[in-house]
């Protein structure tokens, strides 16, 4: 399980090496998430459809290596988007990825993009 | 300009810094500070802490750099060896040599290991220091990896002892602990309390040893076990000791500074040691010939020690010490204060005691009956801080000091007042030394009006923490003084409360959480608020879970219970319990074709676990094709109308409880409310279907129906109280009509009927004047609304199983049509489970 953990790492924008092409943005639904699947991981990615943005991190919950987090509902925190885990409601940053109510482990972010109505993972690797 | 050195980066040592940079002008002073630890100075009192989240940092009084911030000279891992007095140095391990003109010790103590033969072995811990306890985890680890249920001892059943066993229970080891004296926390406990506590310790599962000699440890190298007579061993594969304190006193001692017999550095009232250059602090320094093990008067000495520095001489160490304590972090309350027992003459006891609660609770009192002159609390110690305050002030004690600790029982003589009634010199927060005063000053004049204002302005609660509740209230009782009304805003995002923004609703018309939201609200909302709204939306317009999705919790989005894999559970409503066989067999073979684990509910009903989100859609269509419907067990919602089968077959049945209990089921379902809500019917008032611990509940009488509400189970079971006896049935529903209606208007989310009941202003007495007397002249609205919701009833799964576009939300991928293979499950009992957390 903790190698499951080790597989998800954060991505930063300018390190983006590969945009995988996810999905249409319609499939995501609005103010909400979606599961994706890439070479064997689930990424959960967030269309904050009032705000505008799109954030991806991790489907991987650190607190019992559940993949559910793309279920839970989304939010903001003064300004800070966030995602509460459906299981136990821990809430991550989906900008830092750290826990925000306790002191799990941080999830693992990743950038998105919108291009010609597809939804685009970025991946280092 | 002077130099001042602080010895020791202890908590005490810390808090003599922080003192001193708020008091000084940097220019006439310089702080050079000695710490012996590899870290700067942490909150030893949170030690424990360390092991839930192995993050040190978090237990650091103030980083590194506030030492620079603040000019202080810090050096860490570096001992002092030696003080020469007639040249006004110091000398450390590595030879460096410093010059002071006032010296300050804070050398605090470390544990005392007792001379037992073989306390060297390998395996033996102590507990003091961040260090300490990661060898102790370290070593714990690999016990568990050779041994299969690993024993740990724990020697000395203190305060300590008792915190460390804990722990060792927390890194998977079997706990024993081991006192030599007849009782535990023999300084603060009485044998009875101390049996009392004995019994419930034991059945969390640690081991109590009491009057127990340890002549020697076994083992060849690593501890094995503790031997204390010639037959009496104990098996052990870790050892930790927690025997005792011993201040550090070696740099007096060796410079001559006068010394306790049993050791510690002798001080006065002013922290000056007999060299009055030199101070001492801390559990290091022997005050009244006492050393005191605990920070809130540790922190008190180093206050003293900053005046006396500067030249405040007024400012001493008070006269007497307050040594109340309370234990933390072991899952049962324990606290005593002031004189905890003591002889007959001295005056009278008031002990209560309830063994099969593992309570206690002694108080004693002055002959004359006017003081209260200590106590000793087992198994509830709520009232531990107002009792202490009672105590510390000298307040006058009520007529029946019983009440202290049996509450009132009955009459209006309430045992305590609240907070407000303290005098104002009553001392709140004693690690910090802050008044009550200071605290409703810090409220009214700075308007610092939360408790986490309030501590950052007067440090209040940033302690041992104890004190919080009390902070609480008195912040709360302030703010009420100043006719403030404490907003009860659901979150961030909506200034209103749940009633408020359900009125907004109606009156506007707004259906939309986006409406809403641009309309009344700020920013882009939550998870507390987004569900609130939903089920407001879902009480005014009967609107299904399907429509706004993602602002529903979870289980609503998905119209299923989450379970612990992340698999859902499916629940077919069988209202009140009553099943064909035709039925059961559908719901069997539908069970066994997606593999589902089956059981019985609570709430007289099958659940069936384990199907993934993809299957959900699936499995409701054959379900809804055999005539069932969404149960609705995954919302804040009707639940199920428990029954018993009453007049239909009971021979003692006074009516039809399984009727009315199906058209009642039928009446409500898919409501949704602020919390679940679940009813019950019994025939008689042998109560089967336990309808008194349900948020309504009907009993059949001589006569009629008696109507009961607001009875919960969960984690604060309350049972339900009578709104109305011997009404026909027609009556009953719509006085029940109107209470559901009433409290899904006026709950905070999240609150069920008996925490809303609690909480309204006149109790049942008031609820019986809405819904049955009419008071208000809302009785005919909420009769109106309620027919409204029972007529627009439909079903969500059939509606999520019609509708391409919903049903196509239930896959796991958007981007692929696999499942999540992640998912594991072990078989049990010819049946399946998720395989366990790691
Ligand atoms: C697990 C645990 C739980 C506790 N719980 C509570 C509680 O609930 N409530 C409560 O009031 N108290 C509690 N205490 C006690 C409390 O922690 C102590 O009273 C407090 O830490 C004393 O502070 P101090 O600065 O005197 O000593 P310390 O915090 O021990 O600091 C002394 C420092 O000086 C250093 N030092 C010693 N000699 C030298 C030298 N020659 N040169 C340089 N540095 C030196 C030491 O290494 C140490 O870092 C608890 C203690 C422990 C261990
Ligand atoms: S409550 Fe009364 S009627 Fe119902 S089953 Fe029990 S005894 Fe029979
Ligand atoms: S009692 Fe606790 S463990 Fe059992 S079902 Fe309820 S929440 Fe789950
Ligand atoms: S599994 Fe995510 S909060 Fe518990």
């Amino acid at each position: 399980m903790i190698s499951i953990l080790n597989t998800y790492e954060a991505v930063e924008t300018e390190k983006v090496s590969l945009w995988f092409k996810a999905a249409p943005v319609q499939k995501f639904p609005e103010n909400g998430g979606a599961c994706v699947k890439y070479k064997g991981m689930q990424i959960a990615v967030f269309n904050f459809t009032r705000e505008g943005t799109w954030y991806a991190c991790q489907n991987l919950c650190p607190h019992k290596m559940e993949m559910v987090l793309s279920r839970g509902m989304i939010g903001e925190d003064q300004g800070e988007p966030k995602v509460a885990c459906p299981l136990h409601k821990n809430s991550f940053s989906l900008k830092t990825g750290m826990h925000l109510n306790g002191d799990l482990n941080s999830i693992a972010t990743y950038p998105v993009k919108i291009e010609n109505d597809f939804v685009y993972i970025g991946f280092s690797e | 300009m002077k130099t001042v050195i602080v010895v020791g980066n202890g908590m005490v040592g810390y808090k003599f810094c922080e003192k001193f940079v708020s008091k000084v002008d940097q220019a006439s002073f310089k702080l050079i500070v000695f710490g012996e630890e590899p870290r700067v100075a942490y909150d030893r009192v949170h030690l424990s802490e360390y092991f839930e989240n192995g993050d040190a940092e978090r237990l650091s009084m103030a980083p590194r750099e506030w030492y620079q911030e603040n000019n202080i000279e810090l050096y860490i891992n570096e001992r002092v060896t030696d003080i020469h007095r007639n040249s006004k140095t110091i000398t450390t391990l590595s030879e460096k040599t410093f010059n002071y003109d006032y010296l300050v010790l804070a050398t605090g103590s470390s544990p005392f290991v007792p001379q037992i033969n073989g306390v060297d072995k390998e395996g033996v811990f102590v507990y003091r220091t961040i260090e300490d306890l990661e060898d102790t985890l370290a070593y714990a680890d690999k016990i568990k990896k050779t041994v299969e249920k690993p024993k740990a001892a724990i020697l000395g059943g203190g305060l300590l002892g008792l915190e460390a066993a804990k722990a060792v229970m927390d890194m998977g080891m079997e706990p024993h602990v081991v006192e030599f004296a007849p009782k535990l926390m023999p300084r603060q406990l009485d044998t009875r309390s101390s049996k009392v506590l004995q019994v419930k310790l034991e059945s969390m599962g640690i081991n109590i040893h009491l009057s127990k000699a340890t002549n020697q440890i076994l083992g060849n190298g690593h501890v094995i076990g503790m031997e204390f007579g010639e037959d009496d061993v104990l098996n052990v594969d870790m050892l930790v000791i927690s025997a005792g304190i011993r201040p550090r006193d070696e740099l007096g001692k060796s410079c001559g500074l006068k010394m306790g017999t049993r050791g510690g550095i002798v001080v006065d009232n002013k922290m000056r040691t007999s060299d009055p250059n030199i101070f001492a602090i801390g559990e290091i320094a022997l005050y009244n010939q006492m050393i005191y093990g605990l920070v809130a008067p540790g922190y008190e000495m180093a206050g003293v020690a900053v005046d006396q520095i500067l030249g405040m001489e007024e400012t001493v160490m008070a006269a007497e010490i307050d040594m109340s304590t309370k234990l933390k972090l072991i899952g049962v309350d324990v606290a005593s204060f002031g004189i905890p027992f003591m002889p007959a003459e001295k005056g009278h006891s008031i002990i209560f005691e309830n063994k099969t609660e593992s309570l206690y609770k002694r108080i004693n009192v002055s002959h004359d009956g006017k003081r209260l002159l200590g106590g000793i609390l087992v198994g509830d110690a709520q009232d531990y801080n107002m009792l202490l305050q009672m105590y510390l002030n000298e307040m006058p004690l009520p007529k029946n000091p019983e009440n202290l600790i049996l509450g009132s029982r009955g009459g209006q003589d309430m045992s305590f007042g609240s907070a407000m009634d303290l005098p104002d010199t009553a001392v709140i927060c004693s690690c910090e030394a802050v008044t009550k005063g200071q605290i409703c000053c810090s409220v009214k004049d700075d308007g610092n009006e939360s408790v986490k204002a309030i501590s950052k302005a007067t440090k209040a609660t940033t302690g041992c923490g104890g004190c919080k509740p009390m902070v609480d209230d008195l912040v709360k009782e302030t703010l009420k003084s100043l006719g403030k009304v404490i907003k009860e805003s659901i979150c961030e995002h909506f200034e209103y409360s749940r009633q408020e923004l359900y009125d907004i609703v109606k009156l506007r018309k707004i259906e939309d959480y986006n409406s809403l939201l641009d309309e009344v609200g700020k920013g882009h909302g939550c998870e507390v608020c987004k569900p609130a709204v939903a089920s407001i939306f879902a009480s005014i317009y009967n609107e299904t879970a399907n429509r706004q999705a993602t602002i529903q919790d979870t289980n609503d989005r998905y119209l299923a219970n989450i379970q612990r894999n992340g698999t859902y559970s499916v629940v077919p409503r069988v209202a009140a319990g009553e099943i064909t066989p035709k039925q059961l067999l559908a719901i069997g073979k539908i069970a066994q074709k997606y593999d589902l684990y089956t059981k019985i509910t609570g709430g007289q009903r099958i659940d069936m676990f384990g199907a993934q989100l993809h299957e959900l859609p699936l499995i409701w269509e054959e379900l809804i094709a055999e005539g069932f419907e969404t149960g609705q067990a995954y919302g804040k919602s009707l639940r199920t109308v428990k029954s018993c089968v009453g007049s239909t077959w009971c021979r003692y049945g006074m009516d039809e409880s399984v009727t009315f209990a199906i058209d009642i089921e039928n009446r409500y379902k898919g409501i949704r409310s602020p919390h679940k809500i679940k009813g019950g019917v019994s025939g008689c008032i042998r109560e089967c279907a336990e309808a008194r611990n349900k948020d309504f509940g009907f009993i059949a009488v001589e006569g009629g129906w008696n109507v009961y509400i607001c009875g919960n189970g969960g984690a604060n079971p309350q049972h339900a109280q009578l709104l109305a006896e011997k009404v026909d049935k027609i009556t009953a529903t719509k006085y029940v009509d109107r209470f559901l209606m009433y409290y899904i208007q006026t709950a905070p989310p999240l609150t069920r009927t008996a925490a809303w009941l609690d909480k309204l202003d006149g109790g049942i007495d008031y609820v019986k004047d809405v819904v049955i007397n009419d008071c208000l002249g809302i009785a005919d609205q909420l009769d109106s609304e309620m027919q409204y919701l029972v007529d627009t009833y439909k079903c969500e799964w059939k509606e999520a199983v019609e509708n391409p576009e919903i049903r196509a939300r239930y896959t796991h991928f958007v981007n692929a049509e696999d499942t999540d293979d992640t998912i594991e499950f072990v078989s049990l009992r010819e049946q399946k489970m998720p395989k366990a957390w790691v």
